[in-house]
């Protein structure tokens, strides 16, 4: 065995000179295959290769595409370019940036902030490009400058497009913002094969339609063949051959509405989304409080940028498709429709509402202290009460409201063409099950599902998917993709691509059924919940109130809004349509912290469908619309 | 006086001792070429070639440090080199950080570290111990189970993305199986299956990865993009001609015309300013480099030297012979840097290593005989 052993390690032994051999004659053939590759080159194709490089003298100047505008429904410009002069400097030729800094300073005014901004320049993006230092040169600035050039080296002054949104802060979260492309864009550009065309590119967008629609406003990038000297100076232009712009977004908002709408919010702090229910087209996209997209234009310094991150307001938070909020009582007219939908309740059935409803050892309280007495479905909806929905919802089931509601396109994106969607929580036992890990939290509970009943509990969905259930209600069930975009047009062929409405699905809901809901909830504007709110209106509305809560109560405590801090404040909520015939208009309306939402929610959608429909500003444009002192019959929601 | 003097020879004898002069020599030799390409590619900043003294004197510490282990100890640290670089590298596909659109480094507090570098030399290290404990009885399956140790670090790297890294690893286990004695037939299969297998492997490359073949076939059809390195390193070196522009006059160089001018594509730069004379310098000093090492792994004792021995030396011929071909144009562009030439302290350190590892080898030829 032994013997074995040592015969087979010499046999290795020899193996392995062989080995090594043959490894040397790999090295010397790879080798000499290299250096027949660099005779090729070096010797027999020199003087080709010569030639190229002597050519080489001609760069290829890449020649950004002036970026797409984007226009309102009535072609009012929303985000245009503009001409300015900026001071760059090219990091990589400067040896002292803070003593080149500072010794421009002499000629030009450059602010801490400049500086702090162009640090945070340095740091972000790529390398081997210019980098300004100031934006908007002043023309005496511009002349001071040109007359020291010959200071500086590697400092330069440019004429660039820098986009301006002339409406400031008017639709903020609908149209975002841009900035300069950053080593991770590039990555993302490098990717998607896009980096050659980025490459005279210095901005990007960064949120909203800015950055869905990106692809489309960014154009196509020319160039520009230019003889440099030894140096690396361009002499002159040989040939160019032009970039193309980037395509006009066309929105389906108007801007008007959207200031309307904006403007009735006020200070407070939520969201409104008023849907086209015939086509998904969103006629107003409200976020509250919104930011100046301006200020990110030309890369935003670091303490306007800490501010807007440490408002407690958070306005970059895109609420309407990002917050996520119990529905509260404007889920009721949704429960309603299964009830008929599923042969639960007819119209004439008929509760006894004492105020309360009791289910095991739990008592779930109305809001209206006393109950509502007897209660139908119709007066359900118009008074809210909660006891018929708590009861409402225990015949259901969790499993028929979850099957129900899902089709409505609760606790799923709605697909509006922008980033940065919420899936929202439609609870069932399922999402329990996957939603916790001790098996103990995984098991629902039957008295869970009360609550459900009335839009509270794990409910938690988007003022955009509230809006989108509304939508599809008033358009009797058939359910389109809200969108931002109309159209896109092609500045450079006058090509215009239309975004046609997409139907997602049309629920088999019987059309009396769909007529009642309705009918229920133009009686809310009349005689219920909404009607202080749309006292004296001059269409017909349908409506539904809500309140949300953001703290748990305990049994037989009372929630008194005084004694509560302001965040602790329930949201308000108000959902509606409008007309009650043939619906031109569905929203629904969030004002977070807003109390009742016959107080906060209703007037601004009063507000807006007022400006919608009859074209009707507000009594005074700028206040917000106003707070309705609760009446005691409405607070009930 | 004398005192001094005696003590300055001893520390002299010291600092010598175990270091081989030939291979000492031809290493230093291409430094020198890289720090005066680099003085060129970074046109003339001092603080870069300065960096990379730094990076050097570092490199020549670790490699002094190495030479001075024994074999038999290399032999013990195999196992725990291997395992600890295997769970750096499972840390980082977990929780590493990304950079460049890539997830290669681990921060360990201390600053940011790329374990797939650990595992170009544990790779090799870790093969050659497990063949020396069954060395007189090596069957298939043991070839089986050294493709496994080798396949699962190169799968993370590659993974990561880091191509041109995983193919350094995956030569470094190969040439340590080759030398192990794997059957030519199975090798000539092997040959073949990976050929047919260049087709599903294909549809797994990433984007770029695949557009970088595309553009080695034809780089003309994207000048604005990928092609662009290939075309002009192409040129950089063929106007070079038979004695180059001469230092510091590289055209292409000095235009901006070539991208990563001091890491990947230094080549490109040494090429044009030398020409055809310098290349041949090089390609002599490589194989002259490379000569020794396997001479070294000829006169190598043990199994475990012989075959660590010859996996490092070859390991740096893969990386000559794969970034020349890149910058030449005749291989596709992956990111390996020019032994010794290419700017970067961490894969200079790892190929001083490895010079270690072969004078620890060479010093030991006699004294371990079993």
């Amino acid at each position: 065995m032994r013997f074995a052993e040592l015969r087979n390690t010499q046999g290795e032994l020899r193996d392995f000179q062989l080995r090594l051999g043959f490894a040397g004659f790999v090295v010397l053939a790879a080798f000499g295959l290299l250096l027949a590759r660099f005779i090729w080159l070096q010797v027999l194709q020199h003087d080709a290769y010569r030639a190229k490089a002597d050519e080489n003298r001609i760069a290829v100047v890449p020649l950004a595409p002036s970026r797409g505008l984007i226009l309102d429904r009535n072609g009012e410009v929303l985000a245009r370019n503009t001409l300015a002069y900026t001071l760059e400097v090219f990091p990589a030729q400067v040896n002292d940036l803070e003593a080149t800094i500072a010794e421009l300073a002499e000629y030009v005014d450059i602010q801490p902030r400049d500086r702090a901004r162009f640090r945070k320049l340095l740091q972000e993006t790529r390398n081997s490009e210019s980098l300004p230092i100031r934006t908007r040169l002043s023309e005496e600035e511009v002349a001071r400058i040109a007359a020291n050039r010959w200071r500086f080296i590697g400092v330069d002054i440019r004429a660039r497009l820098f986009r301006q949104y002339p409406h400031g802060d008017i639709g903020s979260h609908v149209l975002g913002y841009i900035g300069r492309v950053t080593t991770r864009d590039q990555e993302r550009l490098e990717e998607l094969g896009e980096a050659a065309n980025y490459r005279g590119t210095d901005y990007i967008g960064k949120s909203g339609i800015e950055s869905s629609y990106q692809q489309e406003l960014h154009g196509i990038t020319g160039f520009e063949r230019v003889e440099i000297d030894a140096a690396g100076r361009g002499i002159r232009t040989l040939s160019s051959k032009a970039s193309q712009p980037g395509s006009n977004i066309a929105l389906t908002i108007d801007v008007r509405l959207q200031e309307v709408a904006e403007r009735a919010f006020g200070e407070r702090r939520g969201a409104l989304v008023a849907i086209e229910p015939a086509s998904g087209g969103v006629l107003a996209f409200v976020s509250m409080p919104g930011y100046d997209p301006n200020l990110f234009v030309d890369g935003i310094d670091p303490s306007s940028w800490d501010a807007l991150n440490s408002s407690p307001d958070l306005p970059l938070n895109n609420r309407a498709i990002a917050g996520l909020y119990p529905p509260g009582s404007t889920f009721k007219p949704f429960m309603a429709l299964a009830a008929l939908e599923l042969g639960k309740r007819t119209p004439r059935t008929t509760i006894h509402d004492p105020g309360y409803f009791v289910f095991g050892d739990r008592r779930f309280r109305d809001s209206k202290p006393g109950g509502h007495g007897a209660v139908d479905l119709y007066k359900s909806i118009v008074k809210s009460s909660d006891t018929y929905y708590y009861m409402l919802a225990n015949d259901l089931g969790i499993d028929a409201i979850a099957g129900f509601m899902q089709r409505f396109g609760f606790g799923a994106r709605t697909g509006i063409d922008l980033e940065g969607e919420a899936t929202g929580i439609l609870p069932s036992p399922e999402w329990k099950l996957a939603r916790y890990k001790r098996p103990e939290q995984q098991k629902w509970y039957a008295g869970e599902t009360i609550s459900i009943g009335i839009g509270q509990g794990y409910n938690a969905y988007t003022p955009a998917q509230l809006a989108q259930a509304m939508a599809t209600l008033a358009n009797n069930g058939a359910m389109f993709k809200p969108r931002l975009v109309s159209h896109v047009d092609n500045t450079r062929t006058g090509e215009r691509r239309t975004l046609e409405p997409q139907l997602v699905r049309q629920l088999p809901l019987k059309p009396e059924h769909v007529e009642f809901i309705k009918h229920a909830m133009g009686g809310v504007t009349r005689e219920g919940t909404g009607a202080r709110a749309f006292a004296g209106a001059q269409y017909s509305s349908g409506g539904k109130t809500g309140t949300a809560q953001v703290v748990a109560l305990k049994q037989n405590e009372k929630y008194d809004e005084s004694k509560v801090a302001e965040r602790l404040r329930d949201h308000s909520l108000y959902i509606a349509f409008a007309p009650l015939e043939s619906p031109q208009i569905a929203l629904a309306v969030l004002v977070e912290n807003g109390g009742f939402g016959a107080r906060a929610a209703a007037p601004i959608a009063r507000t807006v469908l007022d400006y919608f429909l009859l074209g009707k500003l507000p009594a005074a444009a700028k206040r917000p619309a106003q707070v309705l002192e609760p009446d005691t019959d409405a607070e009930s929601d | 006086m004398e005192i001094a003097g005696h003590s300055l020879h001893r520390l002299r004898d010291r600092l010598v001792e175990g270091i081989d002069g030939p291979l000492f020599a031809l290493a230093l030799a291409l430094t020198a070429i890289g720090l005066a390409a680099l003085y060129s590619a970074s046109y003339e900043n001092a603080a870069r070639v300065a960096a990379q003294f730094g990076n050097l004197a570092v490199a020549l510490v670790a490699m002094w440090l190495v030479a001075q282990i024994p074999p038999q100890t290399l032999l013990r640290l195999a196992v725990p080199a291997y395992a600890v670089a295997l769970a750096l590298l499972l840390g980082v596909a977990l929780a590493g950080e990304v950079v460049h659109g890539a997830r290669r480094w681990l921060n360990l507090g201390i600053g940011r570290f790329q374990p797939s570098e650990m595992m170009k030399i544990a790779m090799p290290l870790m093969l050659a111990w497990y063949f020396h404990r069954r060395e007189g009885s090596i069957r298939l399956r043991d070839f089986a189970l050294a493709a496994v140790l080798l396949a699962v670090p190169v799968l993370l790297v590659a993974r990561q993305p880091d191509l041109g890294t995983a193919l350094l690893i995956a030569a470094a286990g190969f040439y340590v199986i080759f030398f192990a004695g794997l059957s030519w037939k199975v090798l000539a299969g092997l040959a073949v299956t990976a050929l047919a297998a260049l087709l599903p492997l294909w549809g797994m490359l990433h984007d770029y990865q695949r557009r970088r073949i595309h553009t080695l076939l034809d780089p003309t059809e994207d000048p604005l993009g990928a092609g662009y390195h290939i075309i002009q390193s192409t040129i950089a070196v063929g106007s070079g001609g038979i004695t180059g522009k001469g230092w510091l006059n590289g055209s292409q160089t000095h235009l901006e015309f070539i991208p990563e001018r001091a890491t990947d594509f230094i080549f490109a730069v040494y090429s044009e300013e030398f020409g055809l004379v310098g290349n041949l310098v090089l390609l002599a000093l490589y194989a002259l480099l490379i000569g020794r090492g396997l001479s070294i792994a000829a006169q190598a004792p043990t199994m475990f030297t012989r075959l660590l021995a010859g996996a490092v030396t070859l390991t740096l011929f893969t990386y000559a012979f794969v970034n020349m071909g890149m910058v030449a144009g005749i291989l596709p562009v992956v990111g390996v840097p020019l032994p010794f030439i290419s700017y970067g302290g961490t894969a200079l350190a790892t190929l001083y290593i490895g010079i270690g590892i072969l004078m620890s080898i060479y010093r030991h030829r006699k004294l371990v005989q079993s």
